[in-house]
């Protein structure tokens, strides 16, 4: 009945090593075999993300198509379209499950999300901006706009959480990068009232999606969720020890404020470069690191990599979803997510424990 | 909390403190604190509102200067009676007792879930009202065939089932022999997230027109209120208001931790589901009366919270605050620019606005 309420599960940081050696071992084989599962589990979503489609292509075809350039029509739909959209969509799954571990860890909020920082919605305004302004249509000009305005919105975030000379403390963080969300959601809401041809490009920009966006992306986009990704593995120790409390976690000689940056960096980049390519996905950041704490537990070494993973499982296995429940078009991921995602979340809600941070 | 554990000198020590002060009320059988500082920034906050409502009922496309405002409502003049009696006086209306209670909800919310980032929209209630009525105007071929009484009493009744129906969900789903506080958020993240991406999707099939006027509604807006909006969110606020505050006490105490909620030898699932109820029904009957108001439910709590320096957000003050925050955004909203925003839009802007001057000005450690 009370399993969720407990005090939150220690971050093993020292692994208690005089008796309990083997049963550390025997975790720590159950954690590997786990991961082990997920990237099997991860490789069977992109392998139906590349197969599955409004026409199904048998792997041999695929091989061909992979391998020679005949240029046939499974070529095109193999190259141009299934594949780019995966690696968007592997991409974009690695790094909201990355961003909403991180967040939920800078917080110590389970509602952690990483658009509570205002990367979302300031990526929003500033694409809003851009169509209004500049007359910016195509979605690769888009990007970067939505880039500039995330990194923006998190600078804003960082400086009026910030307590002078302390950084910023988990609630004051999270109520400024509210508070800037809100302030960026109303104006964007405002000026897409007032322009209905804004709002036209618009809507369809607002609802998340890893289909139709420029396959030309990926290039700028793989590097920056590379950088993010090792920022995001270099914060691990030092979220655990922050799990513990501020002052636990300075007496055990870490840098706080060198740590948030660094956390805060990489939600920048990894869930800022997301929103650019693929627009807003919600959700995948917010459930994935409460599924995967289910797992794995509270230590942030293994929950940073147990969320990467399965966020891109699940972001890949809701795309190959959405392609067929609404015949003849497609439903967005973001919408797939919401009404597949939220009910299975509700039920391992429901079902099993989930360690409250 | 500490009271109860503290060794008994430093419990005398604060006892002696608090008797100097004189920090307490008593009559007969009934005791509570005397808060001086919440009083007067709760005075404040009442003067303030007031001038906010002369403002806007003088305030607007024609100028009414508020001696006449004033002879109009008092009766001993009919000059203005269409524009004060018809057309503002219900907007003002309408919007200070939708943002009242909905500020009221979030107050009561954040401290039982002990959470600043949790709202009413955490318990189901805002995205459920915004599904029911989206639907209709995205399926139900716009005002062409709800029209006239029907849309006047369709959209707020659509807006309070759908909002109620919500929330009983949420609290179905979580609960398992009891509620446990951590479960009922994350299942009301779970049931908004589909309710709002249902609403997200409704957006992108309907007509762009409708689209336009679904996400007026979605914003929140006062331009279309009339005396019958405002009664059914009076009624809400008369009866459940008062029951708020008699149950400030078990409010108090539920913002610990459950054992300690426990140990203090409250009934914790009975407390925290007769607030919970209290809170949906505030935010339902808000929402129905000028829609999903942004922000004032996560706001106004935090900001009264930081003006009155108490331990957990005031109800009573959230609520002044967040008929302040509406009235002044409405304000705005009319005047600003020649086309009418949602007062919602304003709302967000004014209260993220003056949220962000808050935390900047007192960056100190507060609870919620």
């Amino acid at each position: 009945m009370r399993e969720t309420t407990g005090p939150p599960r220690t971050p093993t940081a020292p692994a208690p090593t005089t008796t309990a050696g083997g049963a550390v071992a025997a975790r720590r084989a159950r954690r590997i075999s786990g991961l082990g599962l997920m990237l099997l589990l991860l490789c069977l979503a992109v392998l139906a993300s590349v197969l599955v489609g409004a026409r199904g292509l048998s792997p041999g075809t695929v091989w061909l198509a992979l391998t020679s350039t005949a240029g046939g029509e499974a070529d095109i739909i193999v190259n141009e379209i299934r594949l780019p959209r995966t690696a968007l969509g592997l991409l974009a799954g690695i790094s909201l499950g990355l961003g909403g571990a991180l967040m939920q860890g800078h917080t110590r909020n389970p509602l952690g999300d990483p658009s509570i920082l205002g990367v979302t919605f300031g990526a929003a305004l500033a694409v809003v901006l851009g169509i209004m302004l500049l007359d910016t249509t195509t979605l690769y000009t888009q990007a970067w706009f939505a880039f500039a305005g995330a990194a923006v919105a998190v600078v804003l975030v960082y400086a009026i959480g910030s307590v002078p000379g302390r950084g910023p403390t988990p609630i004051t963080l999270a109520l400024a990068g509210t508070a800037v969300s809100w302030m960026a959601y109303s104006l964007t809401s405002g000026l897409v009232l007032l322009d209905q041809s804004t709002m036209e490009d618009f809507r369809f920009w607002r609802v998340g999606s890893l289909v139709g966006r420029d396959p030309a992306i990926l290039g700028p986009m793989l590097p920056v969720v590379v950088l993010g990704a090792v920022l995001a593995l270099t914060n691990t120790r030092a979220l655990n020890a922050l799990a513990l409390g501020e002052d636990t976690a300075r007496a055990l000689g870490f840098r706080i404020g060198r740590a948030r940056v660094t956390g805060l960096l990489a939600i920048t980049l990894l869930t800022g470069v997301t929103v650019a390519a693929c627009g807003p996905i919600a959700f995948v950041g917010l459930i994935v690191p409460h599924l995967a704490r289910g797992i794995v537990g509270a230590d942030y070494r293994w929950l940073l990599p147990y969320s990467a993973l399965m966020g891109a499982a699940l972001l890949l296995t809701a795309d190959v979803l959405g392609r067929f429940l609404a015949p003849p078009g497609e439903l967005q991921v973001g919408v797939v997510l919401a009404i597949l995602g939220a009910p299975f979340f509700i039920h391992i809600v429901r079902r099993r424990r989930l360690l409250s941070l | 909390m500490t009271s109860t554990l503290a060794p008994d000198d430093a419990r005398q020590r604060a006892d002696d403190r608090l008797a100097r002060r004189g920090r307490a009320v008593r009559m007969g059988p009934v005791s509570f604190p005397l808060r001086p500082r919440l009083v007067a920034v709760g005075l404040l906050t009442a003067l303030v509102l007031f001038v906010l409502v002369v403002l806007n009922l003088s305030v607007g496309s024609t100028f009414i200067p508020p001696d006449r405002v004033w002879a109009n409502v008092v009766g001993t003049s009919y000059d203005d009676y269409f524009t004060i009696w018809r057309v503002r006086m219900p907007r003002v209306v309408v919007g200070m007792l939708a943002g009242a209670a909905l500020a009221a909800a979030g107050a009561i919310t954040q401290t039982i879930m002990r959470n600043p980032l949790a709202s009413p929209d955490l318990l189901g209630v805002t995205h459920g009202a915004s599904a029911g009525v989206v639907g209709v105007m995205a399926f139900g071929g716009s005002y062409g065939i709800i029209s006239g009484p029907l849309a006047d009493i369709g959209v707020p009744a659509l807006a309070l089932t759908g909002g109620l129906a919500a929330g009983a969900l949420c609290y179905g789903l979580a609960w398992r022999g009891g509620i446990d506080g951590f479960r009922l958020l994350l299942v009301g993240v779970g049931v908004s997230t589909v309710l709002m991406n249902l609403t997200l999707w409704m957006l992108t099939l309907g007509d762009v027109s409708d689209t336009g006027r679904a996400m007026v509604w979605i914003a929140g807006s006062l331009a279309m209120s009339t005396w019958q909006d405002a009664l059914p969110v009076t009624v809400a606020l008369v009866l459940v208001l008062p029951l708020a505050l008699v149950a400030a006490r078990t409010l108090d105490v539920l913002s610990y931790s459950d054992e300690v909620v426990r140990s203090l030898g409250v009934r914790l699932e009975l407390a925290r589901t007769t607030t919970l109820v209290l809170a949906v029904l505030l935010a339902a009957f808000g929402t129905s009366a000028a829609g999903p108001i942004l922000f004032v439910s996560l706001a106004c709590p935090q900001i009264a919270l930081r003006l009155a320096r108490t331990s957990r957000p005031p109800v009573l003050l959230s609520a002044l605050v967040g008929a302040v925050l509406t009235c002044a955004a409405d304000l705005l909203a009319r005047n600003l620019i020649s086309v009418q925003l949602p007062v919602g839009i304003v709302t967000g802007c004014l209260g993220a606005l003056y949220l962000i001057y808050l935390l900047v000005r007192g960056n100190r450690k507060v609870q919620a």
